[in-house]
């Protein structure tokens, strides 16, 4: 158990202009859950892409030793030949093809040229026991939750004979059982002999699972801790990721709390193409000015849903229910009314939803607000530099200009942008899903001064989270939500996440 | 930034927006060459003009909609029923020149209204609705035109694309009012350059510097100077060069400088942050058709006019070369990028390696195969510069 697989040593990968890797090290011992921690933009994913050899041998300088043998991977299959198996964050499947298709994709059973599909539905089905998912080989994809996907994903290394898997924040997009069952999965596969390095953002869970961590830092190796030490905890891989000692991870706020400003009465919202179900149902809240409310449920509770329903009728079909903004009615049936009434919602996914990653920060800080900056449909594009370079400075965006493409940016400052354009909106209200999802520590740090300072200045500001001890961390009050309906609310001062998440999965009775 | 590293710049990091400024150079130097000079003489200038304005005007209307992600394969048909539709008026009923111009282009605007109405608000993808108008529309001038030509048009009307406006302010070896436009031209392109610059420096963006700002306008001031003086001493001023320079500034000024433009850019770079973002989608693209109707129709108009009257089989393929001309121009095949300047120097480049290819006697077959590997080309040189920049991030 105690011999090396993995050597990486001194491994330095330039890019034109940027040195993502200096010098990196990395050691891992077979049979071990090795966890990978560090800051986005640290240089994980390219280290990762390095050992898999999606960057062939030749374009990095250093050595890679696995199983004593040097590695000179020109391709992903050369790796994978080697049994090292990479899982991305997006997952690769196709979502109209069946389980066992694309457990099989590009690895096909043949009999003279033709796929036998009894044989591979049998051997799918024994994959598919290992990773614990009890699904017919024959369902498409599709069809599937990302967790269970996540499941797939890993039966396909499984079925490359994979000695050495590597996650790619596998629990980023799964919900607490999802995300349990894979760890315990991971542990199981310890058990059968296959290593593993696990690149998290989820501090927790690498306490839970990990043997070692390595710390990266601005493409360096910092350290690695043996996670049996007690003194390796997670402020104190905090404190190897960002260079210092977090004293808090959450800054302190003096709540200043006025009148109701936004007010949902009897929201219901059905599903787009399923009418007969419905998402949101009843569900009622308000909240202050100056006020920070959470929003906490389990994935699929309808949080998101709502919010988008709000904000414009994004999201589903057949909604009632009444807004009011300072005690009147207001009309949100589109986005641009939405708006208009002074709302503003930050998604979930700034890349899908949130920015346009073609055009510079500039363009991007006033997409929602160019009536603006515009006379007669003309865009005074002196105010436009003016406004966005305002928030560049006050949002401290780290960018050479306002000119810089937002597909450049990290994820941090590419939050910061979507932020900018919605305060450029001068909204009243401003609703923000998952804010710091995908964000590394000292960056989520600056966003919530930022909610802060939102709501320093008079506005009403609604989060919704899936990380508990993050609306704990900021919220004044926070409301849950479980399946579709309002479970409750609780003051900060009662709190906590036992009793967060005690509310969070009442079923009363379950709506269809 | 010094002169050095952006000069060096032009070719490296910048080469993606410049490379089609430097594939147009060497195309006309290569041509220029084989040709003897040929190619820049103030006669073939001028017959250049005269011969693809038609392309350079559809693809106006055409880089919107590539921008915004959608095609339009139908304007090759619209450009012949909007020239029939004006034969039909001007030379059937006798009605004035300007009436058959002013119903193409309301002809072409009413197709854009029904194309824009199943993109926009039924949501077919553009490739099948402008698929289906591309036979539709032909399918139309065959009915307008009871499947033959007709010609001639009147003097006036062939006026449009074979006219010059000639000796307004005199001539003295060289036609003064031509050479009056060249010097606005290049006095306004220099006042926008400069207002841009200063509105950046004020706020405390990097911009070039002077050096390079300088020779960049004076190389322009004096390719559009030597351009009118040799157009000057050749017949003059055509009308349809007026046209196409208005509509060039009128689009470079509606995509980049107003609320309108912007959506479109917000469209085509990112669906749902645009929706998001509240801009109404399908409005914006309603009109992004309607507008290429439109163009269509002038294009229709100026085309019937060059050739002297209406076919039914008129404008085939020009849907193409009006795409052609934006992906050499460096628009995105996704859409979110592409501009009016590139759309326009692409449907040069294409121009004038026909035009080239034609003064050394090639023959149509190899112009097309010739054509066609240009189109590949520009596209792959795109897709690796892209490629390029996304390992660098």
């Amino acid at each position: 158990m105690d011999s090396t697989i993995l050597q990486m040593q001194d491994i330095t990968k330039t890019f034109p202009g940027v040195k993502a890797l200096d010098g990196v090290n990395l050691s891992v011992r077979e049979g071990e859950i090795h966890a990978i921690c560090g800051e986005n933009g640290a240089g994980k994913s390219t280290l990762m892409k390095v050992l898999s050899g999606v960057y062939p041998h030749g374009s990095y300088d250093g050595k890679i030793l696995f199983n004593g043998q040097e590695l000179k991977a020109s391709s992903i299959k050369d790796s994978e030949a080697e049994g090292i198996v990479i899982i991305h964050q997006e997952l690769a499947l196709v979502p109209y093809l069946s389980v066992a298709e694309n457990l099989f994709l590009g690895n096909e059973t043949k009999r003279r040229g033709l796929i036998d599909w009894q044989e591979a539905n049998q051997r799918a089905a024994k994959l598919l026991a290992r990773v614990g998912l009890a699904e017919s080989p024959v369902t498409p994809v599709g069809q599937l939750g990302v967790g269970k996907q996540q499941l797939v994903e890993i039966a396909k290394a499984l079925n490359k004979d994979v000695k050495l898997l590597i996650l790619d924040e596998p629990t980023a997009a799964l919900n607490d059982d999802d995300s349990e069952h894979l760890l315990h999965l991971l542990r199981e596969l310890r058990e059968q002999g296959i290593t593993c390095i696990i690149i998290s953002h989820k501090l927790g869970e690498i306490e839970d699972i990990a043997n070692n961590t390595t710390i990266i830092r601005d493409g360096q190796t910092v350290e690695s801790l043996d996670m049996a030490d007690p003194k390796s905890t997670q402020s104190r891989i905090i404190q190897g990721m960002v260079g210092r000692a977090l004293s808090a991870r959450y800054p302190d706020r003096e709540p200043n709390i006025g009148q109701v400003v936004f007010e949902v009465r009897d929201w219901s919202v059905h599903h787009p193409t399923q009418h007969e179900r419905i998402v949101v149902n009843k569900a009622s809240l308000d909240v202050r000015a100056g006020e920070i409310v959470g929003i906490a449920g389990l994935m699929g509770a309808g949080r998101t849903e709502l919010a988008m329903s709000i904000f414009g009728h994004s999201y589903g079909r057949g909604i009632s229910g009444t807004v009011l903004m300072d005690g009147r009615p207001v009309d949100t049936s589109t986005v641009g009314k939405a708006i208009k009434a002074g709302i503003a919602y930050v998604s979930e996914d700034r890349k899908k939803f949130g920015l346009n990653l073609l055009e510079d920060i500039r363009v991007n800080t006033t997409a929602a607000g160019l009536g603006k900056i515009s006379s007669r449909g003309f865009v005074n594009g002196n105010k436009e530099i003016q406004i966005a370079e305002h928030y560049r400075k006050s949002m401290r965006i780290k960018a050479p200009s306002v000119l810089a493409k937002t597909g450049n940016l990290s994820g941090g400052n590419q939050q910061k942008v979507v932020l900018g354009k919605w305060l450029h909106t001068a909204p009243e209200l401003l609703i923000l899903d998952e804010p710091t999802r995908g964000i590394d520590v000292g960056a989520k740090y600056e966003i919530y001064t930022i909610i802060n300072e939102l709501a320093a200045s008079g506005k009403a500001v609604l989060v919704i989270s899936s990380e508990l001890p993050e609306l704990l961390g900021i919220c004044d009050r926070i409301y849950t939500l479980a399946y579709g309906r309002m479970t409750g609310q609780l003051p900060k001062s009662e709190a906590t996440q036992e009793r967060l998440m005690e509310l969070m999965t009442i079923e009363k009775e379950i709506v269809r | 930034m010094t002169l050095k590293t952006e000069l060096k710049d032009i070719f490296t990091k910048n080469l993606r927006t410049s490379g089609i400024y430097i594939a147009f150079v060497l195309i006309v130097v290569l041509f220029t060459i084989m040709t003897d000079g040929l190619l820049l003489s103030p006669i073939n200038l001028t017959n250049i003009i005269l011969q693809y304005s038609y392309v350079l005007i559809l693809a106006l209307g055409m880089i919107m909609v590539i921008v915004a992600g959608h095609i339009d394969l139908s304007v090759g048909s619209l450009v012949a029923l909007t020239g029939a539709v004006s034969a039909v008026l001007v030379i059937k009923t006798g009605a004035p020149w300007w009436v058959g111009i002013l119903a193409a282009v309301a002809v072409g605007a009413l197709c854009g209204v029904w194309q824009g109405f199943w993109v926009a608000y039924v949501g077919i993808p553009a490739f099948i609705v402008t698929l289906a108008g591309m036979l539709l529309f032909r399918g139309l001038t065959y009915e307008v035109l009871n499947n033959v030509s007709l010609s001639p048009f009147p003097g006036e009307y062939q006026q449009v694309a074979g006219g010059f406006l000639n000796g307004l302010l005199g001539g003295y070896g060289f036609d003064m009012f031509t050479v009056l436009i060249g010097v606005v031209a290049v006095a306004g392109l220099v006042w926008s350059q400069y207002s841009t610059r200063r509105g950046r420096v004020k706020f405390g963006q990097d911009v070039e510097s002077m050096a390079m700002f300088i020779a960049k306008n004076a190389l322009s001031a004096i390719v559009i100077l030597w351009f009118f003086w040799q157009i000057s001493i050749s017949r003059g001023m055509p009308i349809v060069l007026m046209i196409l320079g208005v509509l060039v500034i009128a689009y470079h000024v509606l995509t980049t400088r107003t609320v309108f433009g912007r959506h479109i850019y917000a469209i085509g770079g990112n669906l749902s942050a645009a929706r998001l973002s509240g801009v109404n989608v399908k409005k914006v693209n309603f009109w992004i058709f309607i507008n290429m109707g439109m163009l269509a129709g002038v294009a229709g108009a100026v085309f019937s006019s060059r050739s002297n009257g209406a076919q039914p089989g008129a404008g085939n393929m020009f849907e193409l070369d009006a795409i052609a001309a934006c992906f050499i121009g460096g628009a995105s095949t996704t859409g979110g990028v592409g501009r009016v300047t590139g759309a326009i120097v692409g449907g040069l480049v294409m121009a004038v390696l026909s035009n080239g290819m034609q003064l050394m006697g090639v023959g149509a077959s190899a112009q097309q195969i010739v054509k066609g590997l240009v189109l590949l080309l520009a596209v792959a040189f795109d897709i690796y510069n892209k490629r390029r920049a996304g390992e660098a991030s």
